[in-house]
């Protein structure tokens, strides 16, 4: 792939990429795909448990996919090493998910089976995920469920001491287990025990409040990481015979998001830059129930459970510009737009149409609240229809929740949502064993691309973190391992010295802008723009002017930019100017992608490529595959490697929801 | 709003802090507690000062980062909130706040309002999980679980493992903390295995730890975020005095 | 797995904090079952001179054949003071830990979290422990009491509440006796792993009748006195 790249064949979309040699999936064995998981494990090569205590692995993030994967190859024997920037690995973003966990146990009996996990994750991803990774999701699933169990996850139970599971994102299926509101935080907490015993066992080392700042490769391989102690601010090396990456998605680029202050993209943008290819950036996902904006200093978003979208009513005044309040609108003024535009499926529209929806009548200034950028989400029918006592048992917390946030009381007056992003299903490219394009290099969970294609479903994040952590790369790390252990790696090694020099300069020159801007200001400048013009719905002139814009912008912050303090020591802005740099980089390849893809798929919309509805319309011909980018240099014309995506399982149809 | 604050600035783990003072004159009340500290960090870079060092991730109260002692409360004035879904509509136009870093042995400060809370890592490192590998796992519908424990035992498991019942505690005791812990899994029966042993490795983990003894106060439950409950810490007594009747001990 | 040296049940009590606040636990059920009794036996100064004076002789007589003389009253007397050691010993130990676990205070004192009677629990017990050595030395050996060795119980009792500020003292110490009992009868059934959420408040409540009673119990008979109730 490398020798073709030097001759590019031809100069695509207006000079702003190159088109390289297609890529390809070559660890999926060709069997049936129900049978591919089984088959792989099969032939993947085992390691003597004697020599795994000479090999040692470096876990970055220790989320559901990074504790998990650390737990599991510590079990196996491995020397594990997990790095975290939290102060804990309990900490890690995974903790805030709130909805579920799918797995086709079909404990309701109600025709869930792995092939309809399958099936609905491929359908849900409009089409632009691999079929064979999917499957062995579905498959995994039902391990995950035991494993949690016998971990003493507290999942949500009925009286007969059985697991409860509820339908979420519009399955027709029961599938997805819980507990309460905070499953997200049950299932980490597990892993994160897990994690704990494998550190008290010593076949774990845990590395709290340490980023990872760069990757060291070595002929060819990744053999370590370059890391910042966040307390003392010391760089140091770790060296290792395989890497692997589980540090979460990108949707912090935005600025105001529903991830957590600290989620950054600069793991797997190193990476990237030292040769793993970035897939789908632009595959971004936004939720339609978030608490809105408040104001100028707002600093992050919250999201509330869409199961609010079962009870509450969607509308905004008719009347353009209306600040009434909104319980003295009469009835006849009001627009219940998705109850209009969309009859068959009302207020429970997808995600992404009903997040859409609510940005076009926002545009259209219809929207409320501050700035014009809010809907109401009405409980007055559903509490005069239920009785109050009846919706409070159902949505009680996030009531609460709302009102602590807000301090307005949705019983009386109607919420204010407006969608927010809160997943990013792009990430780095990898094939079925989760190996990247960088050989030694694994990436686990939101930070690969792999399962989710262009729109996750709801309650699958969890199961991709745990499938990946607990049960793939386990299995294909060793395979990759039993080739080792390899040779050691000198800590005096040129490309060691290279990594660790090239962050001190990056660190040195990030210190001595000594400018007039925080950090935050622009973060806040580039999240604005990339939510403008690669959000909800983009279209090519809009990309084109924030691929004008970036690189100015990226250029003033190098400049200009403020960092009060040295690297010496705990400084919170060094910290965050660092993730925001990456940030500044990773914002033009997403406009990139979002720009070359020439279809609306998924989370990914854009307005030029439509149904006379409005609805996002694929073009399966010219777009079916995964879009690889490949880094070769700061400001230098990305390579883009299409992988061509088959389906033999489930054929390709056109969504719709009217 | 306009608010007076007053901040312990501490440059560094071995350097003598202090109460510093600033002003803000601009404070929203639909700003949140952090939203407001972050205001102040963003005029403190302008003027090329140092900005305030904070913990903070998730900001939505479920992480666990973020804590400090609001005005001598831990989390500050409102029940069942963290520091981050504190609004500044809960105070009044010219206060005077005063915010201080979790206090005791056990977290030392790193920086300003920055403390090192790894002791509750320790804690967990010394039995707090079910000694299961992976893959070795039953079919999970194999044991039912009573419908009542599996609720208490997820009222315990929502801990977030902050440490304000630490900040609060008159002993400086992690003793919730680690109750929380001990309740959660010994309530489901795939905790029973290892029930008294883990009950007595945690406690004798967190009294080597420098952490306080607890005497049922009950201050802890009155700042928990989460509304751990009192009676956990009977249950971790009950636990640890079996296994000193039998002598379970894992190590 | 490493052998660890706490493998007898006495270093295995005293090695945790669980397992001295135990010991402080015990102990202060012993001297609750004392002061009940105590206090039943105190109420007997209503019933008269005589009654009052046999109570107190027979306390000296039970068991005679068995022990001695005055035998079940040495041993209730050894018994208490090496539980009175213990609960001292484990409570200064417990304090102590505490003391080294928050080494730099809080610039803004904290508002009263939890409960009065559990912040009081140390000074409270120190009060009770001051006036025990004066309670001794007053109606037990009569070193301080104003009427020679040899007089009957009752009139030591009399005599020796004559003085308001002894009675003053006394019910103040009876006062910090039933905050110690309220907050340590709570805190005994939490230590031996009987409160749950359910229970909670009922037992709190029932700590807290248990208190009111003793110290009440305990205050008629000065009150009684100071009044002329009892001469």
């Amino acid at each position: 792939m490398s020798e073709l790249q030097q001759e590019p064949t031809a100069v695509q979309g207006e000079g702003r990429y190159v088109l390289g040699d297609p890529i390809a999936d070559t660890r999926a064995p060709d069997s049936p795909v129900a049978d591919r998981w089984s088959d792989r494990k099969f032939s993947a090569k085992l390691v003597n448990p004697a020599n795994r205590r000479k090999m040692s692995v470096l876990v970055v993030g220790t989320g559901l996919a990074g504790a998990a994967a650390a737990a599991t190859l510590g079990e196996a024997g491995y020397h594990v090493k997990s790095f975290c920037y939290q102060d804990s690995p309990r900490r890690a973003h995974s903790i805030a998910a709130q909805g579920g966990i799918n797995a086709a146990k079909n404990y309701r009996y109600d025709g869930d089976s792995v092939h309809r996990l399958f099936y609905d994750t491929v359908k849900g991803g409009d089409f632009r995920s691999r079929e064979s990774n999917v499957h062995r999701l579905a498959e995994v699933s039902l391990n995950i469920i035991d494993q949690c169990v016998a971990q003493g996850v507290p999942f949500a139970r009925e009286y007969s001491g059985l697991l409860d599971t509820r339908s979420f994102g519009g399955t027709q299926v029961s599938r997805t287990f819980y507990a309460r509101g905070q499953t997200g935080q049950q299932l980490l907490l597990g892993a994160y025990q897990a994690l704990e015993r494998q550190v008290h066992a010593g076949t774990v080392e845990v590395h709290p409040r340490t980023e990872m700042l760069d990757l060291i490769v070595v002929d060819g391989k990744a053999r370590g990481i370059v890391t910042r102690n966040l307390f003392t601010g010391a760089i140091d090396t770790h060296l290792a015979d395989v890497v692997i990456l589980c540090s979460g998605g990108y949707g912090n680029v935005y600025y105001l998001s529903t991830n957590a202050k600290g989620s950054n993209v600069t793991a797997a943008w190193r990476a990237h830059k030292r040769g793993a290819l970035f897939a789908n950036p632009c595959y971004t996902q936004i939720h339609p129930t978030c608490i809105p904006v408040s104001g100028e200093y707002q600093s992050k978003l919250t999201l509330m459970s869409e199961s609010l979208r079962n009870d509450g009513r969607v509308w905004v005044p008719k009347e353009r510009g209306d600040d009434r309040d909104p319980n003295s609108i009469p009835e006849d003024e009001r627009d219940y737009y998705l109850e209009r535009q969309y009859p068959s499926f009302g207020n429970l529209v997808p995600r992404d149409i009903a997040s859409r929806a609510a940005k076009n009548m926002c545009d259209a200034e219809h929207g409320v609240g501050p700035g014009g950028l809010g809907v109401y989400l009405d409980f007055s029918d559903a509490i005069e229809r239920l009785g109050r006592p009846a919706v409070e048992a159902k949505y009680g917390n996030l009531f609460e929740m709302y009102e602590r946030i807000t301090g307005d009381d949705p019983y009386e007056v109607p919420m204010r949502i407006y969608p927010a992003i809160h997943y990013t299903m792009g990430g780095l490219w990898v094939d079925y064993d989760l190996r990247s394009t960088i050989p030694g290099l694994f990436v686990g969970g939101e930070a690969n691309f792999s399962d989710h294609g262009a729109n996750r479903l709801g309650a699958s994040a969890l199961m991709q973190g745990l499938s990946d952590g607990y049960f793939v790369l386990p299995t294909t790390v060793a395979d990759y391992l039993a080739a080792g252990p390899f040779d050691e790696v000198p800590q005096d090694h040129p490309a060691v010295q290279e990594a660790v020099d090239s962050t001190r300069a990056r660190i040195d020159k990030l210190l001595s802008a000594n400018g007039h801007r925080t950090v935050d200001s622009f973060h806040r400048e580039l999240g604005q723009l990339v939510w403008d013009q690669c959000g909800m719905a983009r279209s090519k002139e809009g990309l084109e002017k924030a691929l004008d814009r970036i690189p100015s912008l990226r250029e003033e912050f190098w400049r200009d930019v403020k960092i009060v303090g040295t690297g010496d020591g705990f400084n919170q802005s060094l910290e965050k100017a660092n993730r925001v740099a990456d940030f500044m980089e990773l914002a033009e390849l997403m406009c990139l992608d979002a720009l070359h893809r020439e279809e609306s798929c998924g989370g990914h919309f854009r307005v030029e490529h439509q149904t006379e509805d409005g609805e996002a319309q694929r073009d399966d011909d010219n777009f079916s595959y995964v879009a690889a980018w490949e880094y070769t240099g700061d400001n230098q014309r990305p390579v883009l490697h299409k992988e061509d995506l088959e389906f033999s399982y489930v054929h390709p149809t056109q969504r719709s929801y009217k | 709003m306009k608010l007076t604050l007053r901040i312990w600035r501490q440059a560094s783990p071995e350097a003598k802090g202090k109460m510093q003072k600033y002003v803000l004159d601009d404070v929203e009340p639909d700003m949140s507690f952090l939203e407001m500290l972050d205001v102040l960090n963003e005029k403190l870079v302008i003027d090329g000062k140092d900005p305030v060092s904070f913990d903070h991730d998730c900001r939505e109260g479920i992480c666990g980062s973020c804590g400090m002692v609001i005005n001598g409360n831990a989390h500050g004035p409102q029940q069942y909130t963290t520091t981050c879904q504190l609004h500044m509509r809960h105070f009044d136009d010219g206060d005077t706040i005063d915010i201080e870093p979790w206090r005791a042995r056990a977290f030392p400060v790193v920086k300003d309002l920055v403390v090192d809370r790894s002791a509750l890592d320790e804690i967990i490192k010394s039995g707090g999980y079910i000694s299961v590998n992976t893959g070795s796992a039953p079919e999970a519908h194999a044991i039912p679980v009573d419908k009542v424990s599996a609720d208490d035992a997820f009222d315990a498991a929502t801990c977030i493992g902050c440490g304000a019942c630490v900040a609060a505690c008159p002993n400086g005791s992690s003793m919730l903390f680690t109750a929380a812990k001990v309740t959660h899994l010994g309530l489901l029966p795939q905790g029973q295995p290892e029930r008294q042993s883990r009950a007595v490795n945690m406690l004798t983990r967190q009294d080597e730890l420098d952490f306080g003894g607890c005497t049922n106060v009950g201050a802890c439950h009155e700042v928990c975020p989460k509304g751990i409950p009192l009676a956990t810490i009977a249950q971790l007594n009950h636990d640890v005095l079996g296994a000193t009747l039998t002598g379970a001990r894992s190590d | 797995m490493v052998i660890t040296p706490q493998r007898n049940i006495v270093s295995r009590t005293w090695g945790t904090s669980v397992g001295k606040k135990s010991v402080i636990a015990v102990t202060g059920a012993i001297f609750l079952l004392y002061v009940t009794a105590h206090m039943l036996g105190n109420l007997k100064v209503f019933f008269g001179i005589e009654s009052f004076d046999a109570y107190a002789q027979h306390l000296r007589e039970i068991g005679e054949a068995i022990v001695g003389y005055e035998g079940v009253l040495w041993i209730a007397r050894v018994v208490l003071l090496s539980s009175l050691v213990l609960h001292m010993w484990a409570a200064f130990s417990l304090w102590y830990k505490a003391k080294r676990a928050r080494p730099v205070g809080y610039q803004h004192r904290q508002r009263w979290e939890g409960s009065y009677a559990a912040r009081t629990m140390r000074w409270g017990g120190v009060i009770i422990a001051l006036f025990l050595v004066w309670h001794i030395l007053d109606l037990t050996t009569g070193t301080v009491n104003p009427l020679p060795g040899e007089s009957s119980a009752y009139t030591k009792l009399v005599a020796s509440f004559d003085r308001w500020y002894v009675s003053l003292f006394y019910i103040l110490a009876v006062v910090a006796l039933g905050f110690h009992i309220r907050h340590g009868l709570w805190s005994a059934i939490q230590t031996f792993g009987a409160n749950s959420a359910m229970k909670q408040n009922a037992l709190k409540t029932f700590a807290f009748v248990v208190a009111a009673v003793i110290t009440i119990g305990f205050a008629v008979v000065p009150l009684a006195v100071m009044t002329g109730l009892v001469r």
